[in-house]
């Protein structure tokens, strides 16, 4: 099944593998686009390469086979990467761990300040500067590490289950949170989770994965609208749907 | 009543061991008295702080000496131990040539080194070289294993954002491998200080440069057993003083963020 790789994809996988040392094929035969202004998740159980696809995207690994092809100069400044931890210094405070990405590519504190205090009002963290990470709660860490993923206002933000560790009410705020930022900045999200309900209620589309060797079973656009979703009969059908595909996924 | 509670954390923290240390040294000066013990097989607490006064222009010149040379090695063990951890870090196959020779070092105890190097080396330098090489191995392998044990994310996340190998060791291994860093400088101060004992009493050296140790011993041959009394009193309490502004040290970088100090 070849689609066609519209102007519009910023990133395209055509038929990607990764196997690691030990010869385990981690992903086999993807073929993938994503598509600018997105909300792809990639849904699926524990090892079917939901993360090694995000790192291959961001290019913190090879690809052993097929080929990846980003439609973007400078992987650094387009890409924000948001990982299952909240993964902070925590010798550094708020302000210094959102300032990292503009001080590696040489920025000075001055002229950051601007971009790292909009960065935090983004995620509701406004005036918050000085805190130590070790005082914040999980939740509010979760939203350090978004602001410093988006203060470079990356093209790409790719989120490996970010959410996982929170608890249920945490990550209801932030999934409607994420859908605001989303709409403000614009970003083409890739999210990688194994909820169905947070990938049905965030998501356009959806890339169902297996594992054993991680591959993409079945795709799944949501265009339905977004007012009330999360309690329209709309949401519940794409639930049952997502749950149907991932139940074919596990029996193949 | 302000004055109680302010004072209560303190009192808490320090009045038990003092009155712990002021009834053992009551017991000893009375149990002296009372048997009327020789100041050569036992002297009273009382006549060893005399003793300090009185022999104070040779104790503390010896002070000196000993703490001189404890942290002139100490110094030159956070130079070495550091430069090599990060050497360490930056290539596998320099830790792999050099780890083994720094743990032959390590386990050889210093004693046995000292009249060797005392052949090879004037008093002083042997001294200084023997608390250094055993100040220095704490150092070296807490700094190495603090430079390697950072967050494989953040490893990852600056690799992300294409930073250069010399800022991540900057930026994130360094910072990270500081509360090891800390903790192998408060062993390695003690070690020092040992070290530096140890050597000058294989060394033996009188005169000018004498430090703590070789007064003890000289003390000793004369039987002056207040005085060695004395100059063990100033040697724990350098090592006291070197552990405790270690400890500050450590408190202060780690201040705000480090499990190791914040209070619960």
């Amino acid at each position: 099944m070849l689609k066609m790789s519209g102007p519009h994809a910023l990133v395209s996988l055509r038929g990607v593998g990764k196997t690691y040392a030990a010869s385990v094929a981690a992903l086999r035969d993807v073929d993938l686009d994503i598509r600018a202004g997105e909300f792809l998740t990639l849904l699926g159980p524990s090892g079917c390469g939901k993360s090694t696809m995000l790192r291959l995207i961001a290019g913190l690994d090879c690809v052993s086979a097929g080929e990846l092809i980003r439609r973007f100069e400078d992987v650094g400044a387009a890409i924000g990467f948001v990982f299952q931890e909240p993964t902070l210094m925590p010798w550094a405070n708020v302000f210094n761990n959102v300032f990292l990405p503009l001080r590696l590519r040489g920025k000075s504190r001055r002229s950051a300040a601007p971009a790292v205090a909009e960065a935090l009002s983004l995620v509701g963290l406004a005036g918050s500067h000085k805190a130590y990470p070790r005082e914040l709660s999980g939740g509010m860490r979760m939203r350090v590490s978004i602001a410093r993923a988006l203060v470079m206002r990356p093209r790409l933000l790719l989120m490996d289950e970010p959410f996982a560790a929170l608890d249920e009410i945490a990550r209801l705020q932030l999934n409607d949170d994420l859908l605001r930022l989303k709409e403000e900045t614009g970003a083409t999200i890739v999210f990688v989770t194994h909820s169905i309900y947070e990938s049905a209620y965030l998501s356009t589309r959806i890339a169902v994965m297996a594992p054993g060797p991680g591959r993409i079973v079945a795709e799944i656009t949501n265009d339905a609208p977004r007012e009330n979703f999360r309690d329209s009969p709309a949401f519940a059908a794409l639930c049952r749907q997502i749950s149907e595909g991932l139940h074919q996924a596990m029996k193949e | 009543m302000t004055l109680v509670i302010k004072t209560q954390g303190w009192l808490r923290q320090f009045l038990p061991p003092a009155l712990v240390l002021a009834a053992a040294l009551g017991l000893w000066e009375a149990i002296v008295r009372l048997y009327a013990i020789p100041p050569y097989i036992l002297p009273a607490p009382s006549l060893v702080l005399a003793t300090l006064m009185s022999d104070r222009a040779i104790l503390f010149p010896a002070l000196g000496v000993t703490l001189g040379t404890t942290l002139e090695a100490l110094a030159l063990a956070i130079i070495g131990g550091v430069a090599l951890a990060v050497l360490f870090a930056q290539s596998k196959w320099v830790e792999r040539a050099l780890l083994p020779v720094a743990i032959v070092l390590q386990v050889t105890p210093i004693i046995a080194i000292a009249p060797l190097l005392l052949i090879y080396l004037d008093a002083r330098a042997a001294v200084l070289a023997c608390a250094f090489l055993i100040a220095f191995f704490p150092i070296l392998s807490n700094t190495a294993l603090g430079l390697a044990s950072v967050d494989h994310n953040l490893v990852d996340l600056f690799a992300l954002y294409r930073a250069s190998r010399w800022r991540t060791l900057l930026l994130l291994r360094a910072p990270a491998a500081l509360p090891f860093f800390l903790g192998g400088l408060r062993i390695g101060g003690g070690l020092a200080l040992i070290g530096a004992i140890a050597a000058e009493l294989a060394a033996g050296a009188a005169g000018k440069g004498a430090g703590l140790a070789f007064r003890i011993v000289e003390a000793g041959y004369r039987l002056n057993v207040p005085r060695m009394f004395a100059a063990l009193f100033l040697v724990s309490l350098a090592g006291i003083a070197i552990f405790a502004s270690l400890s500050a040290l450590s408190a202060y970088l780690l201040g705000r963020w480090h499990e190791s100090v914040l209070k619960r």
